[in-house]
């Protein structure tokens, strides 16, 4: 590991003005950004640890949205009773993410920070419509996520929670990379409370996104067979050694009905 | 640059100057000579490395020593008592749960974090649980049964 300069943080304020004097990078759970920097991919000259600050922990219901802190574990949100009780499609994305360890250490707000192409975490809050609180203001999901490991933020700013509307229903669906455990495809599906549906589409194109062909097909006939249906075009999606661009468009339609099945 | 940590390490307390940019694996290696505690790919893939921190299994070669800061520590060093060994640590070795042993000690460690969780866990349970370590002789069975031996055990206050 190369020579960097550490901040521990005391409150969002302080990390704040660390990140804006020194240009560097926040650290939460680090399972993305720690192994990121070992190989050099990322090497920000000081890092600030926001992992004692107390204002980005707890879950809470804020009127009719689930409120998660954004230092929350994604272990912690698996296990905690208010996540499961009140969308637990969450609870279930985040106890499959990565491995028991990787759980123990990473944080949601660390996963929708750093946007990776094939988390789960950005499939959530694009597919339920969440808001992106930061120390700056809020984000709604929709025009957050703007590319491969690219967001909305700015430099200096720092998320503090993410806010969930419950939705009538909602299921993740991930086919796992089985190597890193990243989803090769993930699709979440969400029927809102006023009967609108949204899917987001993770791990098949630079940035997650919404699949209008599916929502379209849904909001008529939210049934499996509808998912399954819908023709997804390989256009614009991702192709590696683990799958072709084609391979994941049938994903998205197969995952789609598998969600829409579960919640039947 | 330097950064002052404390944390309790099997129990005992430890304090230290190290750099900023030493992982949590190379303190408990290099500067506490806890070698018990494997190093395999380095870069959080293999599950080696893994350590309780507060209890939880986490991967020490992706994690900053000054993360684990006010922490409690507990590596594979941490589990025997006067000499005897550990329920978990026992299994293994009674139901051949290793060959070559470089997983051993993250494979244990992981096992002690599933069954706070599982007091009894099935199979199915296990080789989830042990989703995050790789083991490249064994073929899991015998892992797998270990765990379940030593949970068992542990279950028994053995």
């Amino acid at each position: 590991m190369y020579a960097f300069e550490l901040h521990k943080a005391a409150s969002v304020a302080d990390a704040a003005a660390r990140l804006a004097q020194t240009g560097g990078r926040p650290l939460a759970g680090g399972q993305s950004l720690v192994g990121a920097m070992k190989l050099r991919l990322a090497q920000p000259g000081t890092l600030v640890d926001l992992s004692g600050i107390a204002e980005l922990r707890g879950i809470r219901k804020e009127g009719t949205a689930l409120v998660i802190g954004a230092t929350m574990r994604h272990a912690e949100i698996a296990d905690a009773a208010d996540v499961k009780a009140t969308i637990p499609a969450l609870a279930d994305l985040a106890g499959g993410i990565g491995d028991r360890q990787v759980r123990n250490m990473g944080t949601i707000g660390g996963s929708i920070a750093n946007s990776d192409p094939a988390a789960c975490w950005p499939a959530a809050v694009l597919g339920l419509g969440a808001t992106v609180v930061t120390n700056k203001g809020r984000h709604a999901a929709d025009g957050f996520f703007k590319g491969m490991y690219e967001t909305a933020l700015g430099s200096d700013e720092i998320i503090t929670a993410i806010g969930f509307p419950v939705p009538r229903k909602a299921a993740y669906v991930k086919f796992r990379n089985p190597a890193s455990r990243f989803a090769l495809v993930g699709v979440f599906v969400a029927q809102a409370g006023d009967g609108a549906v949204r899917v987001a589409v993770t791990g098949a194109a630079p940035a997650v996104f919404r699949c209008a062909p599916l929502e379209a097909a849904l909001a008529k006939a939210f049934t499996a067979d509808a998912a399954k249906a819908v023709k997804i075009d390989a256009q614009g999606l991702g192709g590696d050694l683990h799958a072709s661009p084609e391979y994941r468009a049938h994903l998205i339609g197969v995952l789609a009905a598998r969600a829409v099945a579960s919640l039947h | 640059m330097s950064v002052t940590i404390a944390m309790s390490v099997n129990g005992r307390p430890v304090e230290a100057t190290v750099d900023a940019r030493t992982l949590l694996v190379e303190f408990l290696r290099n500067d506490l000579a806890l070698t018990g505690t494997h190093v395999g790919c380095d870069t959080g893939q293999c599950g080696a490395c893994t350590v309780l921190l507060d209890g939880k299994a986490v991967k020490s070669c992706t994690i900053l020593a000054a993360q684990a800061a006010g922490a409690k520590v507990t590596t594979i060093e941490g589990l025997a008592r006067d000499g005897t060994l550990h329920p978990m640590q026992a299994a293994f070795r009674d139901c051949h749960g290793l060959q070559c042993g470089f997983c051993t000690p993250g494979m244990v460690m992981s096992a002690l974090d599933l069954v706070a969780r599982h007091p009894a866990p099935d199979e199915r349970t296990v080789r989830e649980g042990l989703d995050g370590n790789l083991c490249r002789c064994t073929g899991y069975h015998n892992i797998v049964k270990a765990v379940q031996q030593g949970a068992a055990a542990m279950r028994q206050g053995g």
